[in-house]
């Protein structure tokens, strides 16, 4: 509907003699005002950075998708919202992330006695063992920064970050622990 | 013995003049190919070339030695003959088509009545080496390019001459430094103001003539790969690239000289004032070729056939007529 609003906008080229030359006319000054525009730019200030020299502020990137880093927790940024459920390390698709979990070692649960319920507490319930997170790597030379991981992480615990002037000299360089680099943000920034 | 005298006086002239031709257009080369990159680079909102010099201005130079430095490939099943001369064929009329110019108070190669003709005629070399290159070259691309060449010089090599000859027909000469002569200095005494119409017409077939924008079909990026010269590594494709700049500064100053007053300007006439309406006009091509599309191969025909030769004709009826009349 919309395009077909649009496509009727759009004026037929005149005929007959007087239109031809109407059209003219119209397309030559089209060809002035085109000249105008670029003169404008060409006087006008430049938009384009010169890197190495100046950088963008990250804050300034808007819209930019860097490689993917960790989300922290709110009042825990040193720790990640990761529940690590595997689902991005499962989804991605050139297996760029791999993860390390490490479970906590509980004490053997004491035995509950079998016998008439005389206390109506219930018995505790077995504590499950605390998984933390020990490495979350990614190796950024194989990442497409196709997204998907990001879409998929049940927690919202990744997100594409503003890291733009990353560059090695050395592909083993590429594969960063996404863990550790929210920690050392985190501490740069309390 | 022969004496250093016995050189004859015109043959001496001719030889310093080439010598130093082959200066001003190299010089003027490596400065149009950091203008026009500047020009692009501003009007696309960024600095253009930068880091080779302060600003950029080494860059050329660097283009140059890469250039020069880079080995000569000819395609396997070209034609080596065709293929080496075409370059060679584009660059040499240069020196000729530089002769007849005035660019200041005496400061000609040859006094000739005929310069104009002189130009004219040796112009259309260009198109007979772009030619031979699409053909020598053994590869689609040129051959479409160097096809697109000699249809394009078809269509806007009679508007061009017509347009030259309805100033031909007013100032009653082809010798370029009498039509400066009858030029005043100050800009209501140039051409221009008497002929509007031929130098529309003159400029915009001299874009065509230049293969520039929006008339670059023989060359055309996007669609031939490079055209013509397509298979030339380095200075054979420096050798056209050269040619085409010499160009553009020739009917540049034929403009300056037929239109513009030549070097007469209203304060302090000399050779200066050529450089500036020269290179005002050289700008102003760049600014064109980094605004406009390039337009479709029929359109080029029907802006030359259907628009330009009518009323370059009818416009040299109107000069025929006035000058008989007053
Ligand atoms: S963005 Fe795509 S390729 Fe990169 S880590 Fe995530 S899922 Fe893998
Ligand atoms: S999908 Fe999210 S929660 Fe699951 S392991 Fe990956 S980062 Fe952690």
């Amino acid at each position: 509907m919309a395009i077909e609003a649009r496509i009727k906008q759009t004026p037929k080229p005149e005929t007959g003699v007087l239109g031809t030359l109407r059209e003219t006319a119209k397309g030559l000054w089209s060809l002035i005002v085109g000249l105008g525009v670029t003169g404008k730019y060409f006087a006008g200030k430049q938009v384009t950075v010169h890197y190495p020299r100046q950088t963008v502020e990250p804050e300034a990137l808007t819209g930019y998708r860097g490689h993917i880093e960790l989300v922290g927790k709110p009042k825990t940024p040193d720790t990640p919202r990761c529940i690590m459920c595997m689902k991005c390390m499962r989804i991605c698709p050139s297996g760029c992330i791999s993860i390390k979990a490490q479970t906590e070692k509980l004490p053997p649960q004491p035995e509950v006695e079998e016998g008439p319920q005389e206390s109506q507490v219930p018995p505790p319930q077995p504590k499950k063992p605390k998984k933390t997170l020990s490495k979350f790597s990614l190796d950024y030379s194989l990442c497409s920064l196709c997204s998907l991981c990001v879409l998929h992480c049940p927690v919202k615990s990744l997100q594409h970050s503003k890291h733009v002037y990353w560059a090695e000299t050395d592909k083993k360089d590429l594969t960063v622990d996404l863990l550790e680099r929210l920690r050392r943000s985190a501490k740069e920034a309390s | 013995m022969m004496q250093f005298t016995a050189i004859p006086e015109p043959a001496l002239r001719l030889v310093l003049c080439i010598v130093a031709l082959a200066v001003f257009i190299g010089l003027n080369g490596l400065l149009l190919v950091y203008m026009e990159r500047k020009v692009a680079g501003h009007i696309q909102r960024r600095p253009g070339p930068f880091e080779v010099g302060p600003h950029g201005i080494l860059t050329p130079v660097a283009d140059a030695l890469k250039l020069v430095g880079k080995q000569l490939v000819a395609p396997q099943g070209a034609d080596p003959w065709l293929f080496w001369t075409a370059p060679i064929l584009s660059f040499m009329p240069i020196f000729v088509l530089f002769l007849p110019i005035e660019f200041g108070p005496g400061l000609f190669g040859v006094q000739t009545n005929l310069g104009l003709l002189l130009i004219l005629a040796f112009a259309g070399f260009n198109v007979l080496a772009l030619c031979l290159a699409g053909w020598g070259s053994n590869n689609k691309w040129g051959l479409l390019g160097a096809a697109r060449a000699v249809a394009q010089s078809v269509a806007y090599e009679i508007p061009l001459l017509l347009s030259l000859l309805a100033v031909a027909f007013m100032t009653g000469t082809l010798d370029l430094s009498e039509t400066v002569a009858q030029q005043g200095a100050w800009p209501w005494q140039w051409n221009l103001v008497t002929q509007p119409l031929a130098f529309v017409i003159f400029f915009t077939c001299a874009v065509a003539e230049t293969n520039r924008a929006p008339f670059d079909m023989p060359e055309a990026e996007s669609e031939l790969t490079a055209g013509f010269h397509t298979e030339y590594s380095g200075m054979g494709f420096g050798l056209f690239f050269l040619a085409e700049y010499a160009e553009m500064i020739v009917v540049c100053s034929l403009a300056t000289i037929l239109f513009l007053g030549g070097w007469k300007g209203p304060f302090l006439s000399g050779a200066w004032w050529f450089l500036v309406k020269m290179y005002a006009l050289l700008t102003v091509m760049m600014w064109f070729r980094w605004t406009y599309p390039r337009v479709r191969f029929d359109q080029v025909l029907n802006i030359c056939w259907k628009w330009f030769i009518p009323l370059a004709l009818v416009n040299l009826l109107a000069t025929a007529v006035l000058v008989k009349v007053f």
